[in-house]
């Protein structure tokens, strides 16, 4: 794998042809799986394409900096909420989705300024807590904005939220297409895909970078970033509004495709999640995280739909109660890949060195 | 040895204290533009301290630092290195997990600008500006001599390299002061001769030196002035020759009533 | 003043309950640098394992108080079996790895753990039987009952324990040298691997201890009680000045009390805007403000960046 793509970086026109295929894969994929499979899982690979994205903004604040942010998923809550108070019957306000997809990527960005300015002076395990107690704090404030004034409807959350529209048309029903008819759940798989494709874009011009350079300089060490004369403050700051605002990005396509949100899908075990996809795929690798989103969406989902099943084979009957024994194989999956893979899957280290022994 | 008279650092009456320990003692010294200047003196004799004020790591408790004609005051690191003074550091601290090229790329950070929005569209101005870092860190990687571990690694490199690499990232920060702390520690005999070329190279290419030694020999050989830090205190400011014969200075390296072997 | 000084009592009491923990939390991290972020789900174990056994003693006809030490032995051994296993499988091979690889596997654990207790004990809430006496005492217009006294007498008495074993025995030098610099301390004979697993164990008996206390203070526990229980003696070792063993002591009964106050009077301090529900913000924002000020910490000595 290592090696292939090793070439491919070489040889032009193989890359092209793998992009090619690859983009083929990517567009065909849906059907493939919606007919094989079936809608659930249609639905898993849409939840994929949302993780995809929360877990490469949380790389660029963990993977790149080095700050370990346990309270990420604030973010995606602050990007979900706008979208939710901005475009359902709660307020009944409907503004379109090319407004409040771009502003929750501006406010998120703004919640991580002022979440990160205070933490700016922590270092490490300090600021994996202060993270996370923010991170909780928005959660309670969501919780319980419903009085005096109510906000944020509490934790029955907000329903009837206004499906993302496109040019007039609702992605919530099936859309004729040139004569072929694409159901919502393929048409949310596409607009997803499109975003996260922008996000990796993003997220690798960055990496390539004066900005990503001075990232991961404060990640290896701050003192000599300092002395390099990185104005750490404010790019660690940037780094958490570029973070923060990804996030804001796939909180609002999730309210859209889900719509509901309610404080409950905002919790610390959602910001561990994606800490684990990041973690687990290797820090600060794009195609590593992008392949530990996808495990950890898949995964708990695999386990979901096969826990109970393989009792029935093994047993004759359900012995175990299925939703606990499906978490109990995944944290068991996650020590694991950690005790194999201590780096991650794929983490960028191995790529650098063969690459560099080419040249050497 | 030509030695300019202008001055480019200055340092008056710089206090420096942790807690009871009083690191820096009102110590004065002055830096001329173009020189190879020596810091020396025993262990715990506030080198160090003084050089992480210098390049505003620590804020000193009292005195004033001049720079080029300015007060560097209340200085933090980046705004030293964007003034013009660059460091190494006693016990190297490069971006271990970061390629060589890339290490000195950092360095040139201060002297660009490109940003977010560059970084993402890469327009015209900053696939320029990129392609001059990187073409003047091929450039520094060439002039300290590890122009060919470019894509290693830095945590890869022998100990020599990494001593040459974090200098010349050093030298990517553009600066009119280098700040070396101890530069030689740990060579061998070629690899400090290699280094004292490497310096007085520097030195004829502009930049005015700094320089935190044990080697006595090796900064007798190189500086056109030294100064001599006993407990915080400076006890000696002058040319090799002199210094060598202090009074003050003797007794500080060998204890009172100690003769001169060396 | 009652109300002030009954939020005092209640304070005290869960404040004594979030230092047993945060010890835990605050050992090992001053030992290996490591959160053990499976450390609430041992404490969890604990309380169920206690509950279970004390159930099943209930109807025996044996004294209350022999029923509850009974149920805390076997909840001590099993806790210290499973943090001493924890040790084994999820971080000694790790040590050397990347600095979060450790917390992912931490993680693993606890979700396993959690499932674990809720494949044996169900998702339901269980109910502490009402073996203990439950007579009240009067202070100043306060109630306190014999239970909370207790608790706060035992958690003291196990602190005090804990002091004196790091600070007068062979084994809490050990334990303090290999704090300082486990390079060193193995050089100079220090077992560090026998070090880190004796934390782990004695962490995870205070764990029991704890988890015995809340469950039978509170007359419940559940699967889940131990995710948020482990957050709050963070935070408390982290408000502390985590690795400091003082710390962490401070640092519970501090949040204890800033808990128990704040719920009782946010109300009031707002006029009404923030209800009690807002009692675990208060705690997190006290903790930020704290770190904000002193980023190591109450107790935590200021580490000079070093150059």
């Amino acid at each position: 794998m290592q090696r292939l793509l090793a070439s491919l970086r070489r040889d032009r026109r193989a890359a092209m042809i793998a992009s090619l295929v690859l983009g083929v894969v990517l567009a065909v994929l849906p059907f493939v799986v919606g007919g094989a499979l079936g809608n659930s899982w249609l639905r898993v690979l849409d939840f994929a394409l949302l993780y995809i994205m929360l877990a490469l903004g949380l790389n660029i604040v963990v993977g790149f900096a080095g700050l370990l942010d346990l309270g990420y998923i604030a973010f995606y809550a602050v990007g979900a909420y706008l979208y939710a108070l901005l475009a359902s019957p709660h307020f009944g306000l409907h503004l379109p989705v090319w407004l409040i997809i771009p502003a929750g990527a501006v406010l998120a960005g703004i919640f991580g300024v002022l979440l990160g300015a205070p933490t700016l002076r922590l270092r490490g395990d300090y600021l994996a807590i202060v993270t996370l107690g923010f991170g909780e704090i928005i959660r309670i404030f969501l919780n319980n904005l419903n009085a005096p004034v109510n906000i944020t409807n509490g934790p029955q959350g907000i329903s009837g939220i206004d499906p993302i529209r496109m040019g007039g048309i609702s992605l919530a029903r099936p859309i004729d297409f040139l004569g072929i008819t694409v159901p919502s759940l393929h048409a949310y798989y596409y607009l997803f895909l499109a975003l996260a494709l922008l996000i990796v874009f993003v997220s690798i011009r960055l990496e390539d970078s004066r900005i990503g350079r001075a990232w991961v300089a404060i990640r290896e060490d701050e003192i000599a970033a300092k002395a390099c004369g990185i104005n750490t403050r404010n790019i660690k700051l940037l780094a958490f509004a570029m973070g923060a605002s990804f996030g804001g990005v796939a909180g609002g396509l999730f309210a859209g495709f889900q719509a509901f949100v309610s404080p409950e899908s905002f919790s610390l075990m959602e910001s561990v999640m994606v800490l684990c996809m990041v973690v687990l795929g290797g820090m600060g690798h794009i195609p590593g995280v992008i392949l530990g989103g996808i495990l950890l969406t898949v995964l708990p989902e695999f386990f979901r739909h096969s826990a109970g099943p393989l009792q029935v084979t093994l047993f004759g009957k359900v012995l175990l109660d299925p939703e606990a024994l499906r978490m109990l194989l995944f944290g068991l999956a996650l020590i694991a890949v950690m005790l194999y893979r201590p780096a991650g899957l794929w983490p960028s280290g191995t790529r650098r060195r063969e690459l560099g022994s080419d040249a050497a | 040895m030509t030695v300019a008279d202008s001055v480019l650092l200055e340092a008056r009456n710089v206090d420096k204290r942790f807690g009871g320990v009083r690191a820096l003692q009102a110590v004065s010294l002055t830096i001329r533009t173009g020189e190879i200047y020596g810091l020396i003196g025993p262990n715990g004799a506030g080198k160090t301290t003084f050089f992480n004020v210098l390049t505003g790591l620590y804020a000193p408790d009292g005195g004033t630092l001049l720079f080029a004609g300015a007060a560097l005051a209340a200085s933090s690191p980046h705004t030293a290195a964007a003034r013009g003074i660059a460091r190494t550091f006693q016990n190297i601290r490069l971006f271990a997990n970061m390629t060589a090229l890339e290490n000195v790329m950092v360095g040139c950070h201060v002297r660009t600008r490109a940003g977010v929005l560059g970084a993402v569209l890469r327009d015209r101005r900053t696939r320029g500006e990129e392609e001059a870092i990187r073409r003047r860190a091929e450039e520094l990687l060439h002039y300290v001599g590890i122009a060919d571990r470019a894509h290693d690694l830095a945590r890869y490199l022998p100990y020599g390299d990494q001593r040459r690499l974090e200098i010349a990232r050093a030298l990517a920060t553009g600066p009119r002061l280098l700040a070396l702390d101890e530069p030689a520690a740990g060579m061998n005999g070629t690899e400090r001769e290699a280094l004292r070329v490497l310096i007085e190279g520097i030195r004829k290419d502009g930049t005015t030196v700094l320089l935190i030694e044990h080697d006595v020999k090796l900064v007798m050989g190189l500086c056109d002035r030294v100064a001599v830090l006993d407990h915080g205190a400076r006890i000696c400011e002058d040319v090799p020759a002199v210094v060598q014969k202090d009074a003050r200075v003797i007794e500080a390296y060998l204890g009172p009533g100690e003769n001169v072997h060396a | 003043m009652d109300i002030f000084l009954q939020q005092i009592i209640n304070g005290l009491v869960l404040g004594s309950i979030y230092a047993l923990v945060a010890l835990g939390y605050t050992m090992v991290y001053g030992i290996m640098g490591l959160i053990n972020f499976a450390h609430g789900e041992v404490v969890m174990l604990g309380a169920l394992v206690a509950l279970s056994v004390v159930s099943v003693l209930a109807g025996s006809g044996l004294p209350g108080v022999v029923i509850a030490l009974l149920g805390l032995a076997v909840a001590a051994l099993v806790c210290m079996a499973v943090g001493f296993t924890i040790e084994r499988i999820a971080y000694r091979p790790l040590r050397k790895a990347p600095r979060l690889a450790p917390l992912i596997t931490a993680i693993g654990v606890s979700i396993v753990l959690q499932n674990l207790a809720m494949l044996v004990w169900g998702r339901n809430y269980h109910a502490f039987p009402p073996v203990l006496p439950a007579s009240q005492h009067e202070i100043l217009g306060a109630t306190i009952t014999s239970l909370q006294l207790a608790i706060i007498a035992i958690a003291a008495l196990m602190m005090a324990a804990l002091v004196l074993l790091i600070q007068r025995t062979r084994l809490g030098r050990a334990m303090r040298a290999t704090a300082e610099n486990p390079a060193i301390a193995q050089l100079m004979g220090v077992d560090i691997d026998r070090i880190i697993s004796f934390t782990f164990v004695i962490g995870s008996a205070l764990a029991a201890v704890a988890g015995l206390m809340v469950s039978a203070n509170y007359s419940i526990a559940h699967y889940y009680m131990g995710f948020i229980l482990g957050l709050k003696a963070f935070t408390a070792a982290v408000l502390g000045g985590i690795g400091n063993i003082a710390g962490a002591m401070i640092g519970g009964i501090l949040l204890g009390l800033i808990e128990s106050l704040g719920a009782g009077y946010i109300g009031d301090l707002t006029g009404g805007f923030l209800g009690s529900h807002y009692q675990d913000v208060f705690a997190f924002f006290v903790l930020i403000c704290v770190l904000v000020l002193r980023p190591s910490g109450l107790v935590g000595e200021k580490l000079a960046e070093r150059a």
